[in-house]
């Protein structure tokens, strides 16, 4: 691909307008209609099905209060307005996979409207409008005996995903570049996690994006021709199909020539979008007010209840990191990534142990071995009180540090008590002077030619001194200890 | 035997001179005789009805005081009742064969009193007509006069009641479904407030209007079929969460005392003169009984017609989506998806069915949306309004139920002429008010009704009104010539 000689250029001629639409699964136990389980991929091919989300002549909907409060409770994060007042409408048409014909769906009074969404990117903050968040319910899914529904000699459906809650977050034209449209949707994603909303799958589609793009002249107020992009499922595929399109309107515009509104779909294996459908094409929803849900209200102590109960955000939470533990941006940032690492990191420093030393142990050796075994620490068989319990023992200097890596490698997957362990196999660090003052002159007097390089001005020859120490105390040595007693007595003669 | 009422018959039960075996061989009998003429059944289960009269009997020998008066007593239910594991066409092709897999709230209330059900009755296609002619399966005769209509929709239940064959039957009145034919085949016939009674488990044809009912040959058992079904159900979020008021309390608390409204809208050009000098009696009859009438105005009346015909094919126009032949009804088997879409529609629905789905496609069309359907929600709302104005007023409505009597089949054959039917019903349901029509006479022999309606929520004032006139009347214990032909 070319982008990254293209891109510049472009953006030298043409301002980049582009809009983000996610549409996020909402983690709630039941349906958004009726009670069947929200859980569509762990069950056999519609098993999670009942008369409503079959769309069964006679049945009607019940709304979901947890999807309700969900939804809510993303809007608060997001800044956004709680009308008082808010209605459900039908979006009618037709296709295999929507079993009543129509999607229950949030049209004119939508659950909440103008929020925002501040992010950093590349050094300044970019602030990108929430036009709205609202409420729906997903589709089933096919599987097609071929490669679209159009040519497939047959096709399968599976109504398990059929009434899933789906929460439609619908940003503002705000964003310029693809790299800022990647980082909110890593931002917007974080955010849905954090306030455990949503699962943030991209690859399974609990969490999916859809790009409206378009280009015009610097300094020009109206908006360009604005083209639908589909098909991403990962952030690096929205990102590589922004940059892609941005190429071909620019080639477009470039030629003299004028774009057309239209839907375009990302090939991921061709590195570009092919189009879908053109405005001519496009369905009429035919949108009207569902008959079959009377409109909700939703007083401001409900509201008010919601923002209450939002937890610390992830942005909010790196800040206060920063100030409170005395972190590093960078490090404040990966410790607050999730919230299950950021509730670890307190949780660890909160039981005594040094802010630095936990940062330095979390980012590090956790990080690697929770994504060497795709285990995160807080279901691993140490835990985090495991993990506390072996960093105070670091702190307090009972064990050295390799002792600890060792120890943290070992029960990380299998788990045990750190203390008793240390206790159980004397793996206590050596760290009284006289026992080491004994192994160092022993190390010495058993490697004369080290010594003696050393003496002579040879800093590396201390390696193999200090080599001799912990091996002499079966790794346990307090290598610091160790250091400062070889220097001290290779300095005395 | 001579056809007996829900009263009569739970009496009969409990002092042994019946059992529920014995009301469902009776009942079975009349439908084989009489049927063959009326065509009011889609189907009769027998079986179920067997199983259910045999658990009936059962109760009433356990607990023949605490069962419900409906214990063992057989019912007929409209074809767009969902029964688990029995078919429900709807009336239409596209149904053809569908089983449902549960049974829908009011039915299942009616089964859980012990009520036994003989079968499903033939309605117009999805509820959309006012004649019964457009089923699928053939039209139904009126057991008054063979060659006449019974009104429509759900003319199969009404037509089942008069002729006889079972004490009550349950319909559903979308624009007059239930309280039109039950005029015309001079039987009761009561839409309840919307909200009152579930929908859950009845094929929608207008889900902000319709509204399940039922037919009876007196105003008390109405109410006893009424107190069974109505309620909340958190199935339904239409429903209405605050308590039924026990309409037999104040059934016999007549109408002395009370203010009745006529409006005047409601009495026009279009009403057949028989029909009016029959309404007309019926108001002296409730001022001898105490009331005062009142002529009242109820404006918007000529265009509620065309507010009705906006709002109800355009929620039918979603409602009839489902009926895609992808995952049940009937499917014609075409190479594309488009195709088969096309194919199993246009063959599954009748002509006005079709006419409906595009006249509500239309209205709710990009463009056209403001046009019509906002504009008939306006409207619609303005109707409610000046209900609310005159029962300010007035405590109740009294008004032809239909302009006309029993019409010949196939004498309406332009659909606006059919519409017209519905002219003085389907504001109530606009509105969303409870309405009923009692038996208030008779024109060259056939039945002609009285409307009562009353606020929402006054279903148990409509009832008491109803009540009053036909306690005070003898027409609703004249039998057609097919109840007398059966017996």
């Amino acid at each position: 691909m070319t982008e990254a000689a293209t891109i510049p250029a472009a953006l030298d001629r043409y301002e980049v307008v582009i809009g983000l639409e996610v549409h996020a699964q909402l983690l709630t136990r039941s349906k958004m209609f009726c009670p069947c389980p929200a859980d569509y991929t762990s069950a056999a091919p519609n098993e999670n099905t009942c008369p409503v989300c079959l769309g069964l002549p006679g049945v009607l909907p019940t709304i979901n209060q947890q999807a309700v409060e969900y939804t809510v409770r993303t809007a608060v994060a997001l800044h956004c307005d709680i009308p008082a007042f808010t209605k459900f409408d039908r979006k009618n048409y037709f296709y295999p996979d929507l079993p009543k014909g129509y999607q229950i769906s949030q049209y004119d009074l939508p659950l909440s409207v103008n929020g925002h969404l501040a992010f950093p990117v590349g050094g300044e903050t970019v602030r990108c409008g929430i036009t709205r968040v609202h409420l729906e319910e997903d589709t089933g899914t096919m599987h097609h005996a071929g490669d679209v529904l159009q040519s497939a000699t047959s096709s399968l459906i599976d109504l398990n995903r059929s009434g899933v809650p789906l929460m439609e977050i619908v940003g503002e034209p705000d964003l310029r570049t693809p790299e800022a449209a990647r980082e909110y949707l890593v931002r917007l994603r974080q955010i849905l996690m954090y306030i455990g909303v949503n699962d943030g799958n991209l690859e399974k589609g609990s969490f999916r994006c859809d790009a409206n793009i378009s280009l015009r002249p610097h300094g020009v107020q109206e908006l360009g021709v604005k083209v639908e992009v589909k098909n991403m499922n990962s952030f690096r595929a929205v990102q590589h199909a922004l940059e892609s399109e941005i190429e071909r309107q620019t080639g477009v515009l470039d030629a003299g020539g004028t774009l057309v509104q239209e839907t375009r779909g990302w090939v991921e294996t061709q590195g570009r979008t092919i189009s879908q459908r053109s405005k001519e094409q496009a369905h009429d929803y035919r949108y009207f007010p569902e008959p079959d849900l009377p409109p909700l209200r939703l007083d401001a102590a409900f509201v008010e209840r919601m923002r209450a109960a939002l937890p610390e955000l992830p942005e909010a939470r790196a800040h206060r990191f920063r100030e409170q533990y005395g972190l590093t941006a960078y490090d404040a940032a990966v410790l607050t990534d999730t919230r299950d690492d950021a509730d670890t990191y307190e949780a660890v420093v909160g039981s005594g142990v040094p802010a630095k030393l936990a940062a330095n142990w979390q980012s590090g050796d956790v990080a690697a071995l929770a994504n060497e075994h795709r285990m995160p620490l807080q279901h691993s068989g140490l835990g985090v009180d495991g993990l506390a319990s072996l960093l105070r023992l670091v702190d307090a200097g009972t064990i050295n540090g390799p002792t600890a890596k060792e120890l943290l490698a070992e029960l990380y997957v299998a788990g045990g008590n750190p203390e008793a362990l240390v206790r159980d196999r004397g793996l206590a660090q050596v760290s009284d002077t006289t026992e080491l003052s004994a192994l160092v002159d022993a190390a010495i007097a058993g490697n004369p030619a080290a010594a003696a390089d050393f003496r002579a001005g040879k800093q590396q020859a201390l390696g193999q001194l200090m080599r001799a120490v912990k091996d002499a105390t079966g790794g346990k040595a307090d290598m610091p200890l160790a250091n400062r007693l070889l220097r001290e007595r290779l300095s005395e003669q | 035997m001579t056809p007996r009422t829900i009263t009569e018959l739970a009496a009969a039960l409990r002092d042994g001179s019946t059992t529920p075996q014995a009301l469902l061989a009776d009942a079975l009998a009349r439908v084989e005789r009489t049927d063959k003429d009326l065509n009011a059944y889609l189907s009769v289960t027998r079986e179920l009805a067997e199983q259910q009269a045999d658990a009936a009997a059962r109760t009433l020998g356990d607990h023949p005081d605490t069962a419900s008066p409906l214990c063992g007593i057989p019912v007929a239910l409209k074809d767009v009742l969902c029964v688990d594991g029995i078919e429900t066409t709807a009336g239409s092709k596209i149904l053809r064969g569908f089983k449902p897999p549960y049974t829908g709230t009011a039915v299942q209330r009616l089964f859980d009193a012990g009520a036994v059900c003989i079968g499903k009755t033939n309605c117009d296609e999805f509820a959309m007509g006012s004649s019964t002619e457009n089923s699928a399966y053939g039209p139904v005769g009126n057991p008054w006069d063979i060659e006449r209509v019974p009104g429509g929709s759900s003319g199969g239940s009404a037509a089942t009641v008069a002729a006889g064959s079972v004490p009550y039957s349950l319909g559903t009145d979308t624009g007059g479904s239930i309280r039109q034919p039950a005029a015309l085949c001079g039987v009761v016939g009561f839409k309840p407030t919307y909200g009152r009674v579930s929908r859950y488990g009845l094929i929608a044809f207008a889900s902000s209007l319709d509204q399940i009912g039922p037919f009876t040959r007196t105003v008390e058992d109405a109410a006893l079929v009424f107190a069974a079904i109505a309620g909340h159900d958190p199935c339904d979020s239409t429903s209405e969460p605050r308590a039924v008021e026990d309409p037999l309390a104040s059934l016999g608390a007549g109408v002395a005392g009370m203010r009745l409204g006529i409006p005047r809208e409601y009495l026009g050009d279009g009403t057949e003169p028989g029909v009016r000098a029959s309404v007309e009696a019926a108001f002296r009859v409730l001022e001898a009984q105490g009331a005062t009438l009142h002529e009242v105005s109820l404006p918007s009346t000529d265009v509620a017609l065309s507010v009705y015909y906006v709002i109800a094919p355009a929620e039918c126009s979603s409602n009839l989506a489902r009926y895609d032949g992808v995952r049940f009804g009937n499917r014609v088997e075409r190479a594309s998806l488009t195709d088969m879409y096309l194919q199993t529609r246009g063959a599954g629905f009748g002509n006005e069915v079709k006419r409906r789905i595009m006249l509500g496609t239309y209205a709710l069309s990009s463009g056209y949306y403001d046009a019509y359907y906002r504009q008939a929600q306006k409207v619609r709302t303005l109707v409610s309004q000046e209900f609310e104005a005159v029962f300010k007023e007035v405590d109740a409505i009294v008004c032809p139920t239909s302009p006309s009597v029993a019409f010949p089949m196939g004498s309406r054959d332009d659909p606006l002429s059919m519409y017209m039917c519905d002219v003085v019903t389907l504001p109530a349901n606009l509105a969303g008010v409870p309405g009923i029509s009692v038996p208030c006479g008779f024109v060259d022999g056939l039945p002609a009704g009285l409307q009562v309606i009353a606020p929402r929520f006054e279903d148990a004032r409509v009832l008491r009104v109803a009540h009053a006139y036909e306690q005070a009347t003898d027409f609703h214990t004249v039998l057609s010539p097919y109840a007398g032909k059966a017996a």
